[in-house]
Formats: C-alpha cells, sequence, structure tokens
C-alpha cells in the first residue's frame, strides 16, 4: 500500500502521453459526454411514458435486462465488430466503443427511475390539479416533475456510477481510461501501479457519487417540508428502485 | 456477401468458419470443435457465481439481523454496503489482489461483497414487512427468538429475500467477466482471449452463454421461490 502511494506522489507517472492525468481526464470526458447523451435521449421520453402512463413494462424491464448484459461482453463485440478501436479525438483508442457502450449502460438507471418517479406520483394530487382547472403541460410542470425530482436524480446518480465503472472497465479491450493503469501494472507486474490507479479510480468514484448525493439533496424541492414535519411524522419514502451495477 | 456464398462449399473441405481466414460471428463448428475449453470456462462462470452468491448471502444475513437490532449500526452497515458497491469492479479486484494474490478468491470476495448492497437492503426490508401482530401470535404461542426467526420472520420474508437474491445473482453472473483481469473470469477469460485473437466465434459464444447463464440462474431462483413459499400460490 505504501508504495502505491509512492506511486500517487509521484509526479512521473502523472504526465507522459500515457500518464494517470490524461488517463483521468480522458475517463472524466467519457463520464460527463456520455451521461449528457444519455439523459438526454432517454430522460424526455421516460417521464413522458410516465406522464401518459404508458410502456411501464419496458421501462421496468429494461433494468432487469441491463442487469444480465456484462459490460465487458459489449464493449468486446462493438470493438471487435463494426464499430472498430479507432483512436477518437480526445477520447482515445476505441473511444467510439466505449462511448456507445457508456450510453447504453446509463440509459436503464436513468429511464426506471424517471418512470417511476412520474408514476408513483399520488393520483389524487394530479387528480385534485387536474380539478383546479391545471392543463396537462402544467401538472407535468408543477406537479409531477417536482414530486419525481428525488427519484429522477438517484436514476442519474445511479448511471453517473455505473458509467464511471464501466469507463474503467474499457481498459480491459485496450480501451481509454484510468484502467489502463490498472491493466498494465499487472502486465508489468507492477503491484504499486495496479493498487495505484485502484485507489485512484475508487476515490473518485466515492468522490463523484458524494457530489452526486449532495447535489441530490440540494436540489429536491421537497427537502424543506420533509424536514420540517421530521418529528411530527416519519413521511413515507418514495419507494427506491437500486439497480445494481 | 459472395464470400459467404461460396463459404459453404469451401468450408466442407477447406477451413473452418472459426479459422482466422473466414472468421465468422456465428460458427457452429467452433462450438462443437472447441466444446470442451467452453464447458471450462462455463463451469468457472458458475462456480465463481455460486460460490460469491452463497458467500454474499452467508455475511449478509448476520448483518441484516444486527442492523434490524440496532437502528445506529443500520446506517453504518447500509452506508458501508453503499461505498464497497460505488467502487467499480475492475478497481476492487485490483485492491483485492493485495490481500488475496492472483486467485479465484479475488473475485468471489469482491463480486460477494458487491450482493451485500441488495441482499442486506432486501432482507431488512423482508423482515421490517414482516406482520407485527403475526410475530405477537408466535410469541404468545411460546415461540423464542431463534424460532420465531427461522419459522415465522424468514419464510414470510422470503419472497422480499429472494428478489433481492435474484438481482444480486443476475449481475453477479454478467460481472464474474470482469475477473479475466485475474485469469479467473469464467466466460470472461474467453472473451478477453477472443479480444486479443480477434476471434469473433468465440467473442459472440461466450457473450451469448454469459447472458443464457444469467437467464437459466434467475428462472431457477423463480423456481425455487414457488417451491419454498407454497402458501403464495393460491393466491394471485
Amino acid at each position: 500500500m505504501g508504495e502505491a502511494f509512492a506511486y500517487l506522489l509521484d509526479g512521473d507517472s502523472w504526465s507522459g502521453s500515457n500518464g494517470l492525468g490524461q488517463q483521468l481526464v480522458q475517463q472524466v470526458l467519457l463520464t460527463v459526454v456520455s451521461l449528457a447523451v444519455a439523459t438526454v435521449l432517454s430522460l424526455p421520453v421516460a417521464l413522458w411514458l410516465g406522464h401518459i402512463g404508458k410502456g411501464g413494462a419496458i421501462a421496468i424491464n429494461i433494468s432487469n435486462i441491463g442487469r444480465a448484459i456484462p459490460v465487458f461482453a459489449v464493449l468486446v463485440l462493438l470493438s471487435v465488430g463494426p464499430v472498430g478501436t479507432d483512436v477518437l479525438g480526445p477520447f482515445g483508442r476505441a473511444g467510439a466503443a466505449t462511448l456507445i457502450s457508456l450510453v447504453l449502460f446509463a440509459l436503464p438507471p436513468i429511464i426506471t427511475n424517471a418512470y417511476v418517479g412520474v408514476r408513483g406520483v399520488d393520483p389524487e394530487i394530479v387528480e385534485a390539479a387536474r380539478g383546479m382547472g391545471m392543463a396537462e403541460r402544467r401538472i407535468f410542470t408543477r406537479v409531477e416533475w417536482p414530486l419525481a425530482l428525488p427519484l429522477v436524480l438517484t436514476g442519474l446518480r445511479l448511471a453517473l456510477v455505473q458509467v464511471w465503472a464501466t469507463a474503467t472497465i474499457a481498459a480491459l479491450v485496450a480501451g481509454p481510461g484510468l484502467g489502463n493503469t490498472i491493466t498494465n501494472g499487472f502486465a508489468n507486474s507492477r503491484i504499486d501501479q495496479v493498487t495505484a490507479g485502484a485507489i485512484l479510480v475508487a476515490v473518485v468514484a466515492l468522490l463523484l457519487e458524494g457530489a452526486a448525493f449532495a447535489a441530490e439533496r440540494l436540489v429536491d424541492p421537497m427537502r424543506a417540508s420533509r424536514r420540517a414535519n421530521r418529528h411530527s411524522q416519519r413521511t413515507p419514502s418514495v419507494p427506491t428502485v437500486e439497480p445494481i451495477v | 456477401m459472395t464470400l459467404a456464398a461460396g463459404g459453404s462449399t469451401f468450408s466442407a473441405s477447406g477451413p473452418p468458419c472459426y479459422s482466422a481466414l473466414v472468421n465468422d460471428w456465428i460458427c457452429p463448428a467452433y462450438v462443437s470443435d472447441r466444446r470442451t475449453e467452453i464447458a471450462d470456462a462455463l463451469l468457472e462462470h458458475v462456480l465463481i457465481t455460486l460460490a460469491a452468491v452463497a458467500l454474499g448471502f452467508v455475511l449478509a444475513l448476520p448483518l441484516a439481523l444486527v442492523a434490524r437490532r440496532y437502528t445506529a449500526v443500520e446506517s453504518a452497515i447500509v452506508a458501508a454496503t453503499t461505498i464497497i458497491y460505488t467502487v467499480p469492479s475492475l478497481a476492487l479486484f485490483a485492491l483485492l489482489v493485495n490481500i488475496t494474490a492472483l486467485s479465484p478468491w479475488t473475485v468471489i470476495i469482491g463480486l460477494a461483497l458487491y450482493t451485500l448492497t441488495i441482499l442486506v437492503r432486501n432482507m431488512l426490508a423482508g423482515l421490517r414487512d414482516v406482520p407485527a401482530d403475526v410475530k405477537e401470535s408466535a410469541v404468545g404461542l411460546g415461540y423464542g427468538p431463534g424460532r420465531l426467526l427461522l419459522r415465522v420472520e424468514l419464510p414470510l420474508a422470503l419472497p422480499v429475500i429472494m428478489a433481492g437474491l435474484r438481482v444480486a445473482t443476475v449481475s453477479t453472473v454478467a460481472l464474474t467477466t470482469v475477473g479475466t483481469l485475474v485469469a479467473y473470469g469464467g466466460l470472461g477469460d474467453l472473451l478477453s482471449n477472443g479480444i486479443r485473437t480477434d476471434f469473433k466465434a468465440q467473442i459472440l459464444t461466450a457473450s451469448v452463454l454469459c447472458v443464457a447463464l444469467a437467464v437459466v440462474f434467475d428462472a431457477l431462483l423463480m423456481g425455487t421461490q414457488r417451491v419454498l413459499t407454497p402458501w403464495a400460490r393460491g393466491r394471485k
């Protein structure tokens, strides 16, 4: 362990064309871009399906399907298959295959949680809003969206964790990212390098999760009211759907 | 396309569809010629998955029971399992190598730790959902805490626990492939070997087998649950 920290503190480990610095930037870039793409592609559809109450079987089963499919297999199939392993700008070798895999594995938690979030809003509240003469659009923006937001954010946080983990595995197909420090360490029998890479990957994962968790708390519009009546009653929490990575 | 059309006459005497020259994705000849190798990888995959889920289950039960008893411990245990779950598999295996060296245990222990997240949560939720009056009746009938747990609480919590077990098992099957980092990845070893040698038939076969294995495990667990909870069958 001590040697691993020495490796992390050594400036030479960070510099160079395949140093920790470049790999870290690559992996953060991959994570941010694929999460953004997955969100833009799936969140509006999932919210809309939740609003009209259709497609629930797909929205929920997509998480079950995603769980059964190995990330590594998808990376291998894409990079050996049609997508190939060409360098894609700042994303590095096999950048396209990695990006596509990351987006695919970010979709299930986003879709399932957004759908369940909107669908799970108490129908009586929606009826009350309708009775007050709210238009469908307003019902969604002023009633369903705020109530669904905690679960939507949980989905995004889970997707973030999933994407970061998947980006690490990309090194197994000689793709980009910090996993390379781990696989190179194994190839060169350098356990200090292996451990250093693992520590860095784990620490950044925890920081991302922590930041996402804090953002979730901060953005949740119901937080103030939940805190206010915490002592008066135990508010039933929203049912969480937590697909495992 | 012309190559593929001519392939049938070619393959009768010439190189098989999995040779580097042809390198088809779908190749029955590969499956029959290399069946021993495939079976070995599949067996390793099954053993690692079973060992990991069994170890996870054995660890999760006492954790859930302690967490149920002491609320302060509960949040600590749930937080700890969430933190482990956040660490990517590749990094977790790499860290465990410091303790377990290059052995199947690196993969088994790592995957077992991941199952704790879902297993502990579902065990807690299942035990909490047991109606208080049912427990009271059992106590009134003279059930001690041990018998209450084994004969009343666990059977009633079984559907929720089994749901957790199914999720844990299916994701463990998929994650076992990453064990190829330490050369114990079951079907994952066929995948990483396939990428090194650009071996398409091997890659597709291993991928399909891995998903099929997850589906089979899921169905088996669903069947087990039906057998273990005969009282739930009449309903619905």
